[in-house]
């Protein structure tokens, strides 16, 4: 395993995680831009973008694009989050070229006006079908209630609203000034001809035009509350809790995880014990998520409607009784052998792995292997479990719940708005 | 690809033990399917395989139920257990080491569970829960639907089986399902990953040799003669399912209809991605897949989409499916080809996605293929050969289930009912 990089003169960042035993090989242009980089205006827009990419460019018609992605085998997506969007390929090695030509290629897209169009209608089609979906938008609701004004409690998808109202040259205006190549990671894992990459990378991108791209990295708030939404449909109750956690650049974060998978892990933690096993819920977990300046712990509950007040006093218990007596020994041990575990088994596929590799990289320009990242969990101690606990309160939480309840915690529930 | 070599043993007692050593990877993998499926539940009692398959976990051999799963953990093993029609399967993937300590736990989950009776209520209300979710989750219970009118009884039940059903059942009745289906005649056992045969060989002989046979258990299959069944919900899509007859893996033609099902289907440039997203944007969510079952088969379609668009959606399928009948490209066959090969060979990056398929080839076939036999039959595959299938089997007599606010128009003639 190598890891090799390089870096263009207009600013794009060429790495990789060289295996020259590998099967395949995966690829991913992951581009800074995420729903926190957008206005409340143009929410949405990341995401709506990253459909548009795949709609063509000035020599390839979108039928171009997905005929070409499937000729060469390729297992191909891309996704954005409030932070990134990510495109991404896996393959057999002996097509890195044409993957990367038709990468480069359409990472420079059109945005013609008709595809804009038919491409809005797709991306109201995946409104609704969140809309369907458990738990409901409660995970949106939460993070816009916990956050506020704050750039993260800006919905990724946005809502049919605000994209029915998006224009192409808004987006063409957001793309002019986020896919700058200084704001883009090209990262590849697996089976990897570096010096071709970089040569050809140089040919298909370098002549990018570089542009500043900056982002605003505010502190978050501490915000407190209880949200009851109203869905008569619904079978069961949905409750996303949020507190504080570290962010992105905190070393922090690792304990963060132990402490995540100790008491929310979906087998054999202190919330499984206390509401899976015993059948009080059908789900109950909690896991914690960075990002850039801040980060966050997430509980997820879902059970008959009749029970929430019950559970949420539980998963209260439970968090205090932490917060009081941190964690055991043989948790410790347990949740480190766990994580270590998942560590190895998610490496072995170059196409999982090109995310956590990609991802260090974009966010705060390092690289580890995945032995590095093992010591590190190693590393963690009670202490710095307990520490985390002292630092972040997971009793201060934002809480949002979905379902046919018409009350909860005495807060009567409010009809659901439309997504 | 390196050479591959599978290894097979059927034990006196009728176990069939497979292997496929992988000694490039670090992980091991098992998958344990007992011929314990849903297709055994007493009428009276649908849900009962499901409530076995929850009180098996909860303590075995020496271990009571924290035990197990703590071990488990302390193992970095990370497991599995679902009730399918035909068997009851459990899996597990961890680094290889730890692969014949978790094989002794599951030789005593199926040979020497405890099923505490203490444990009996909460193991109800886990599988109530689990019922209770899958009623907010659309798309499933759309696909529930299509597979009761394809398939009648019990091949098309819901694995997680019914309210009542659990609700009546008692601890006996645990007792009894266990004792009449958890036996090793029928039981397929495959491990792939970093694993040496002579010792696996020894040491599953040592844990399941003594495992007693029993009779085999007869499902009285029921079959229907419902086409069409549109159930009434309040929802933002409409969620359609279509299906129609195909044959199973087994048969001589599966790959002619895979492959047709994949020219519908597989990658973006798929006739189903192309003509239903990208040409109508009418959906976000378009697919058709191929389901077998040993002796027969089905092709399933799915596509959510947008009340006032149901209606238009289901007539572009089904002209899609209809229009199937009268051939494929060659450049759409080349691009599937492409695609299933590079498949192929990712599998070789991960130990639990073989030994899954390799349990699967037994079930269905009695014997794996190979790579490099499932190359040659692709290899094999032709326009030609695809189109003589599809001339002799035109999809046809289509089943027809739907989830919304409205019904809709089903086209006169187009499933056998009213034909």
């Amino acid at each position: 395993m190598e890891f090799r990089q390089h870096k263009l003169d207009n600013g794009l960042e060429i790495i990789a995680e060289c295996n020259p035993q590998a099967y395949s090989t995966a690829l991913g242009f992951f581009v800074k831009a995420g729903s926190r980089d957008e206005t409340d205006q143009l929410n949405g827009v990341s995401h709506f973008l990253e459909h548009m990419v795949f709609k063509g460019t000035p020599t390839r018609s979108a039928a171009d694009v997905n005929r070409e992605l499937d000729e060469i085998g390729s297992m191909s997506n891309a996704f954005t989050t409030e932070e990134q969007t990510v495109y991404y390929a896996a393959f057999l090695p002996e097509y890195q070229g044409q993957a990367v030509a038709l990468l480069s290629d359409i990472l420079r897209p059109s945005l013609r006006e008709e595809d804009f169009a038919m491409e809005k209608k797709v991306i109201l089609e995946e409104i609704a079908k969140y809309d369907d979906q458990p738990p409901y938008g409660a995970h949106d609701r939460c993070m816009v209630a916990h956050f506020q004004s704050h750039p993260l409690g800006r919905i990724v998808l946005g809502s049919t609203q605000s994209v029915s109202a998006l224009t192409r040259q808004q987006m063409l205006d957001y793309f002019r000034s986020r896919y700058s190549p200084s704001n883009i990671v090209v990262a590849l894992t697996g089976r990897v001809d570096f010096p071709r990459l970089v040569e050809q990378l140089d040919r298909c991108c370098g002549d990018w035009e570089p542009f500043e791209a900056p982002r605003q990295i505010l502190p978050a708030a501490d915000h407190q509350g209880l949200d009851v939404y109203y869905k008569e449909s619904s079978v069961q109750q949905y409750i996303v809790q949020i507190a504080n956690g570290p962010a992105v650049e905190d070393d922090h974060r690792y304990a963060a995880r132990v402490l995540g998978t100790v008491l929310g892990d979906d087998s054999g933690s202190r919330m499984f014990w206390e509401l899976i096993d015993t059948g009080l819920a059908e789900s109950a977990a909690l896991g914690s998520y960075e990002f850039q300046g801040t980060g966050l712990f997430m509980t997820y509950l879902s059970c008959a409607p009749e029970d929430t007040q019950a559970n949420l006093d539980t998963v209260r218990q439970i968090i205090e009784q932490a917060q009081r007596d941190g964690v055991t020994d043989e948790e410790l041990r347990q949740a480190k052998s766990k994580i270590l575990s998942h560590l190895v088994l998610q490496s072995e596929r170059p196409a999982n792995r090109l995310f956590s590799v990609g991802n260090n990289w974009l966010q705060h320009r390092v690289y580890r292997t995945v032995r590095q990242t093992m010591d590190r969990y190693q590393q963690i101690t009670r202490d710095d479990v307990h520490a985390i606990l002292q630092r972040y309160p997971l009793t201060h939480t934002t809480t949002v719940t979905v379902g046919p309840q018409t009350e909860v915690n005495g807060i009567a529930a409010r009809p659901l708005p439309a997504a | 690809m390196e050479n591959q070599s599978i290894h097979h043993h059927t034990f006196d007692n009728g176990l069939v033990l497979l292997a496929e050593p992988m000694s490039w990877l670090e992980s091991a993998a098992f998958a344990l399917l007992v011929p314990a499926g849903c297709n055994y539940d007493p009428g009276e009692r649908l849900g009962l395989a499901n409530l076995v398959c929850e009180m098996v976990q909860r303590g075995c051999g020496s271990r009571d139920s924290r035990q197990f799963i703590n071990d488990l953990e302390l193992l970095g093993a990370d497991t599995s257990a679902s009730v399918a029609n035909a068997h009851t399967s459990f899996g597990g993937a961890m680094p290889a080491d730890s692969l014949i300590e978790a094989l002794q736990i599951y030789a005593d989950v199926v040979q020497r569970p405890l099923l505490p009776e203490d444990q009996f209520e909460d193991a109800r209300l886990v599988c109530t829960q689990e019922i209770r979710s899958l009623e907010d989750d659309l798309p499933q219970r759309v696909f529930h639907q299509l597979r009761q009118m394809r398939y009648g009884d019990p091949y098309g039940r819901k694995t997680c089986g019914e309210f009542a059903g659990v609700q009546a059942a008692t601890a006996d009745d645990v007792q009894s399902f266990f004792h009449g289906t958890y036996r090793p005649n029928g039981a397929i056992l495959s491990v792939a990953g970093n694993v040496q045969w002579p010792e696996l060989l020894a040491q599953v002989e040592r844990m399941f040799g003594d495992w007693q046979p029993r009779q085999a258990a007869m499902a009285i299959p029921t079959p229907t003669s419902e086409t069409c069944r549109q159930v009434s919900v309040e929802a933002s899509q409409t969620h359609i399912g279509i299906g129609y007859a195909s044959v199973p893996y087994s048969h001589p033609d599966y790959f002619q209809a895979r492959g047709a099902v994949g020219v519908l289907s597989d990658g973006m440039s798929s006739r189903l991605f192309t003509e239903v997203r990208e040409n109508r944007g009418l959906a976000y969510a378009v697919f058709a897949s191929c389901h077998s079952l040993r002796d027969r088969g089905s092709v399933m379609c799915y596509a959510g989409t947008s009340t006032e668009r149901a209606q238009e959606t289901l007539d572009v399928l089904l002209a899609e499916l209809i229009k199937l009948a009268d051939g494929i490209r060659e450049d759409e066959l080349a691009r599937l080809k492409a695609k299933i090969k590079s498949g192929l060979v990712m599998q070789q990056e991960s130990s639990s996605s073989r030994s899954t398929s390799v349990a699967a080839d037994w079930y269905h076939l009695g014997r794996v293929r190979t790579m490099d036999e499932l190359v040659g039959i692709l290899d094999g595959l032709s326009c030609e050969s695809i189109n003589r299938y599809l001339a002799a089997h035109p999809p046809s007599d289509f089943t027809i289930a739907t989830l919304g606010v409205k019904p809709l128009e089903i086209p006169f003639g187009i499933s056998s009912a009213q034909a």
